[in-house]
């Protein structure tokens, strides 16, 4: 079996932002009782020792967990490749300095739009100027710097000066990525899924960008898998090269398998070792043996594993069958239903969103 | 935060630049190389990308520091390993170059 090279330490779910295209579980109090300071720090050596080479800390916002500085520096001693996955609110130049000093290796700052008015709107509170502030920081401070932007409806049209404002941030990387229905994000897609034409123009702006750019900033651009004709490798295969841990310590082949019904597995119950071996969670769809038609015998099997199992349970109640973004699935109008509606002339692009709620 | 899990792929690559002899490569600022004990290879972490290296490809990455030239490269590994690895170093170089995994310096 092969080894993780990849854990994603969701620390907390709580988030000074209420961006309504979170991932995050739509019944956030279910992880309120978080792992303290000695779990993660065990967990992260667990991780180690597997061969986990990346540690990305990501949340709900990290920043809101007090002990972040010790654990960064516990999983960098370790020998792992930190990343701080972060909305930048409490990312202040004497937190920055602590956390370079305790061996953070890489910083991803998001960004909501590329001006405040919109950007303020959808984080659900004032939090554009902290992000800019930060962004500076980041590159004062000598890190590399990716910027996210998720993608929708409601702020695509403005790629162009998103990616104006990314460059002007001075950043190494930016991942313009189209939002992926889980969560709060799934209870909003209506109001998200943006239309072919949107998705046309952009991918002409980041063309252009990547002809202007491709020297100086990596680009790596996320297109909506409902628009796909096959479903992503969702997380290279099943529970074969990451792991998620989530803030109550529940073990994850993804961060969205909290949805599936599977039996629970928790770092507070078992090792990471264990765990990746031999918990259900893990071993339900790992190979192929899994498949229904029309995945059992398709040549792509091994190619797009059958795409993603979340997905597949959210749409269809069924995770054990073929992701409905493939043309080949049975259930494929669970997918071109929305997307023909968000399609539809009539269609604004400003409906309401159902924000997440802050917490923390 | 999410939706962005930190997990997203890497872009296929760009048409490989240019790799002229006097270029000095040196490894992307983001990217750190390490021995993995577990895998007992050495491995190019990156804030996305893990890249599991062969012996040739750490050789190479170990020797890109900014003031070899390509050509010196070349060189100094067909020295090492006593057989001619112009067109295996240049054609690694050019892919890790085109993901930006590491940086042409252009002598001037």
């Amino acid at each position: 079996m092969d080894r993780p090279f990849g854990l994603l330490a969701e620390l907390t779910y709580r988030c000074p932002l209420a961006c309504a295209y979170c991932s995050n579980p739509l019944e956030l109090a279910a992880y309120d009782d978080e792992l303290s300071t000695a779990d993660w720090q065990r967990v992260f050596t667990e991780a180690a020792e597997m061969g986990v080479l990346q540690c990305h800390l990501s949340g709900g916002e990290p920043l809101l967990r007090r002990d972040l500085v010790d654990l960064v520096r516990t999983a960098a001693e370790l020998g792992m490749y930190t990343n701080l996955v972060t909305s930048a609110i409490g990312f202040s130049r004497p937190r920055a300095e602590a956390l370079r000093a305790a061996g953070l290796d890489h910083v991803q700052v998001s960004v909501q739009a590329d001006e405040p008015g919109t950007s303020d709107r959808i984080a659900g509170i004032p939090s554009f100027e902290r992000k800019l502030k930060a962004a500076a920081v980041v590159k004062d401070l000598g890190w590399p710097l990716t910027v996210n932007v998720v993608l929708h409806r409601q702020n695509i049209d403005r790629i162009a000066e998103i990616v104006a404002l990314v460059e002007e941030l001075d950043a190494d990387r930016v991942e313009l990525a189209n939002t992926q229905y889980y969560g709060w994000a799934m209870r909003n897609r209506a109001a998200l899924l943006p239309s072919r034409d949107q998705l046309a123009r952009a991918e002409e702006v980041v063309r252009d960008a990547r002809d202007r750019l491709g020297g100086r900033m990596e680009i790596v651009h996320v297109l909506p898998d409902y628009y796909s004709e096959y479903p992503k490798p969702c997380m290279g295969g099943w529970a074969s090269r990451q792991l998620t841990v989530a803030p109550n310590g529940d073990a994850l082949p993804c961060p969205a398998a909290q949805t599936l019904p599977l039996p629970r597995a928790s770092v507070r119950e078992d090792s990471l070792a264990t765990i990746w071996d031999e918990a259900p969670m893990f071993t339900a769809f790992r190979g192929t043996g899994w498949m229904q038609d029309p995945c059992r015998t398709c040549e792509r099997r091994e190619l797009d594993f059958g795409g993603c199992r979340c997905q597949a349970f959210l749409l269809t109640g069924d995770a054990t069958r073929t992701d409905p973004v493939c043309h080949l699935s049975p259930d494929h109008g669970l997918v071109t239903g929305p997307v023909e509606e968000a399609n539809a002339g009539s269609r604004p692009v400003d409906e309401l969103l159902v924000a997440r709620p802050h917490r923390g | 935060m999410s939706n962005d899990t930190g997990l997203t792929p890497s872009p296929a690559p760009a048409a490989p630049p240019a790799l002229p002899d006097t270029a000095r490569p040196r490894l992307g600022p983001h990217l750190r190389l390490r021995f993995d004990r577990s895998r007992g290879k050495h491995v190019l972490l990156g804030p996305e990308s893990v890249i599991v290296l062969n012996g040739t490809g750490a050789d190479v990455v170990g020797l890109c520091d900014g003031s070899r030239t390509v050509a010196a490269i070349v060189d100094e590994l067909r020295g090492r390993y006593e057989r001619p690895v112009d067109h295996e170093v240049r054609d690694f170089l050019a892919r890790m170059a085109a993901r930006r995994h590491v940086i042409l310096e252009e002598t001037m």
